[in-house]
């Protein structure tokens, strides 16, 4: 143990901590701007600068080790014009668009400078001038925003496992742009969005589509349905001031209602179905002795990731399309058929965790049912800000329920949202149709938690059933290469591309850091514990579809409705 | 400009490539050597290179990119078939140097970092030949030009133009008679540090 003084006051520490560290535990506050806990310190913005006793300079407490008797002042009046100076200047070159900005109100930059008091700016100058980066459906880059924090090349490199993007240039010219400085659609990015949930400006954001969704809502002659993922409604209520992990499923339908929407459905029904599916599948594998192991498909990041980099695995893929584009399909055919619709007039609108959905969304593929399964892709941010807009508190809704048949979903369903859902859903279903028996714990618990790579075999009829969990594109790298080099194998692998899971998915609410993945996963599985059918293949409406239009797991139709397929694309820069 | 076609390379091109890397080991840590190789070969770093640089290497290629961009010795375009580089240290530039680039510029209508339409020169800037005391100093391929005053630029320039005959043919020579009689004090280093 280190033994220090703060601003006086005696701390002890860890040999291996920082001085911000120690702060930290003497509960004396630094600010700071590049720095975030679940990424690697790197000391570029300055805004943490403290005095240490002997020490020439102002030194940066987050990347600065704390030593043996060291003496640390933060507060001095050196340090806090300092500090201003070195905001300033961070400011000087950052567009002052604020009013214009999606981040407005919820940016670090925007935040430290009314934290920090800055009311006037005194440094004038030549300021950088780039290009935006629309090319991609999902993820928009304006480097002008840009205060070179290297947030998102941390996130990027060290947590995704990818490295788009990286500083380029020096001095005044450096931005952080994809290679080249070209646009994002030429590499092999997966639009996880994980760099937007990390920047602290608005230099990094989600394509906003919400204009289109007022649009649709406005048009007569477009009959609108939407459907909300597991995971948006543990964390939607953050955006309205709720505590993180707050449950606000019932006041998010009937929101959706108040916007217009004509029918509500939970993407979580097609999630039921997608172990239906993908159960009946890894069955039909292990039986026919296919390709083993299965690696599941929800994630899109995850998909158009493996596309890139491990084409060796496109065939473990389940061909199941994400329950996302499930339920576009189902809602294309199968409910405009029960409702007497004309495919033609429905315009479906997606409320994700998730940016790369929106890349999803526009596949080639996914156009199997003659019509686009889903037309329209929106991230939970995207909602919050239309619910604003049309003036609704989400706090004051009574709870409303979801529409059926499409709304009706179990507890395996919820799960999806959270790291080991998908695998903890298709155990609980597989198990009882494999064995015939009953699981004694519904609860699978060797699959939850915020552990990269999770480990946990099953026994079904004698059978010893090895599956693993990934999340976070770097973990399920490190997963991949393992079964690569034979060290590993399996017969299940979840991956998903998030850490956390769909619930800190690239889309959700900023902030999002492990305090907050913990807490929306604890409501995750509350909301599980409350469900009355617990199991997808218990879901009634489920059986009902199968009955009357799908006939039975990998029938003809399903295949042709819920399955899809992969294309191997270029591992380190597109055609253009 | 030198043909468009320039910028591309070769299948032969990508194969001396691989064989660089063969040389130099397949690891992470010789990427600077490689490229240094590359920009010696091709008097730039080629897109299609970096690209397969990536491929072999396993490294990102935004990292790549990022570490051409990032060493001033290291270029994204040709390089002229005269080199101009311009020196401004603090000796050379108290002596007045940004004065010599800006002349040089304007001559030849290109700015630091650009090479001229026809392939001829390319500007650069750069810190320190370690002859502090002839400042402003500048080099023309191996050529030393020092105690330079703007008005000398255009002379200097138009000697490696055509119809000229080569200038720096007959500096060679004149460098190779100097060098017996050992006049030349300084031998300026061809390795510079990045700017």
């Amino acid at each position: 143990m280190l033994n220090l003084k703060i601003n006086g006051v005696d701390v002890q520490v860890e040999e291996g901590s920082t001085i911000l560290d120690a702060a930290k535990k003497a509960g004396v506050y630094i600010p700071t701007l590049c720095h975030r806990e679940d990424l690697k310190a790197m000391g570029v913005c300055r805004l943490c600068v403290v005095e240490v006793k002997g020490a020439k300079t102002l030194q940066a407490s987050c990347v600065t080790p704390a030593a043996e008797g060291m003496e640390v002042r933060t507060n001095t009046p050196f340090i806090r014009k300092a500090r201003k100076t070195i905001l300033e200047l961070i400011l000087s070159n950052h567009p002052m668009e604020c009013p214009t900005c999606l981040r407005n109100g919820n940016c670090e930059l925007q935040k430290l400078s009314s934290q920090l008091n800055i009311t006037e700016m005194p440094f004038e100058g030549e300021r950088s001038r780039y290009e935006k980066d629309e090319t991609t459906p999902a993820i928009v880059r304006d480097p002008n925003k840009c205060i070179l924090c290297r947030r998102c090349v941390n996130v990027c490199n060290d947590i995704q496992g990818i490295g788009v993007l990286e500083p380029h240039h020096r001095g005044f010219r450096t931005s952080i742009d994809p290679s080249f400085c070209e646009g994002l659609y030429r590499m092999p990015c997966s639009q996880c969005g994980q760099c937007v949930m990390a920047c602290p400006t608005g230099a990094l954001t989600e394509r906003d589509d919400t204009e289109k969704v007022f649009e649709a809502l406005a048009d007569p002659n477009k009959f609108v349905v939407v459907q909300t993922a597991p995971a948006v409604r543990v964390a939607l209520g953050e955006a309205f001031g709720m505590e993180p992990g707050s449950i606000v499923t019932g006041q998010m339908v009937a929101a959706l209602r108040k916007l217009g929407f004509d029918r509500v459905f939970d993407t979580d029904f097609t999630a039921d179905l997608t172990i239906m599916e993908e159960g009946s599948e890894f069955i039909e594998r292990l039986e026919a002795g296919g390709k083993l192991p299965l690696i599941t498909s929800c994630s899109p990041g995850w998909i158009k990731f493996c596309e890139h980099f491990y084409p060796e695995f496109l065939d473990n893929l389940s061909t199941c399309k994400s329950p996302q584009q499930m339920m576009g399909a189902l809602i294309k055919t199968y409910y405009a058929a029960k409702a007497g619709l004309n495919p033609e007039n429905i315009v479906v609108v997606s409320v994700m965790p998730c940016t790369a959905k929106k890349f999803e969304a526009q596949r080639g593929e996914m156009v199997s049912s003659g019509y686009i399964d889903v037309d329209i892709a929106i991230t939970t941010r995207e909602l919050s800000r239309m619910i604003k807009e049309m003036g609704i508190d989400i706090s004051k809704l009574e709870p409303e329920e979801y529409d059926l048949p499409l709304g009706i979903s179990t507890g395996a369903g919820v799960i999806f949202g959270a790291t080991g859902g998908v695998m903890e859903a298709a155990i609980r279903t597989a198990y009882e149709l494999v064995s015939g028996k009953e699981l004694e714990d519904i609860n699978f618990t060797p699959v939850r938690g915020l552990n990269g790579i999770k480990e946990a075999e099953l026994a079904i009829n004698g059978t010893i059933l090895k599956a693993a969990v990934a999340h976070g594109l770097a973990n399920a790298r490190k997963l991949l290469e393992a079964v690569k080099a034979g060290q590993k194998t399996y017969h299940f692998i979840e991956v998903m591309a998030c850490p956390g899971g769909c619930l800190g998915g690239g889309g959700q609410i900023i902030p999002t850091d492990n305090d907050v993945r913990q807490k929306r996963m604890q409501a995750i599985y509350e909301a599980d514990k409350s469900m009355r059918l617990r199991k997808s293949h218990e879901n009634p409406a489920v059986q009902q579809l199968y009955r009357d239009f799908l006939i039975k797991p990998l029938s003809h139709r399903a295949h042709e409705l819920l399955h899809t397929d992969y294309t191997p694309r270029p591992r380190v820069l597109a055609r253009e | 400009m030198p043909d468009k076609n320039i910028f591309d390379v070769s299948d032969e091109d990508l194969i001396w490539v691989e064989q660089q890397v063969d040389k130099h080991g397949k690891k992470k840590g010789e990427l600077i050597q490689i490229l240094r190789d590359v920009q010696e070969h091709f008097g730039f770093i080629p897109r299609k290179v970096q690209v397969r640089l990536s491929e072999l290497l396993d490294v990102t290629l935004s990292e790549i990119y990022s570490i051409v961009t990032f060493y001033a010795f290291f270029s994204l375009k040709p390089k002229g078939k005269y080199q101009i580089s311009c020196c401004k240290g603090t000796a050379c530039y108290v002596r007045g140097a940004e004065k010599i680039i800006e002349k040089i510029s304007q001559y030849l209508k290109i700015q630091p970092g650009d090479t001229t339409d026809d392939g001829l020169f390319s500007l650069d800037v750069i810190r320190c030949l370690g002859a502090c005391g002839l400042g402003p100093v500048m080099m023309i391929n191996d050529d030393v030009y020092a105690r330079l005053k703007p008005e000398d630029i255009t002379g200097i320039i138009s000697r490696y133009e055509p119809p000229f005959r080569d200038y720096s043919e007959v500096m060679r020579q004149q460098r190779e008679e100097a060098k017996t009689k050992e006049k030349f004090a300084v031998e300026p280093s061809r390795r510079l540090a990045p700017i």
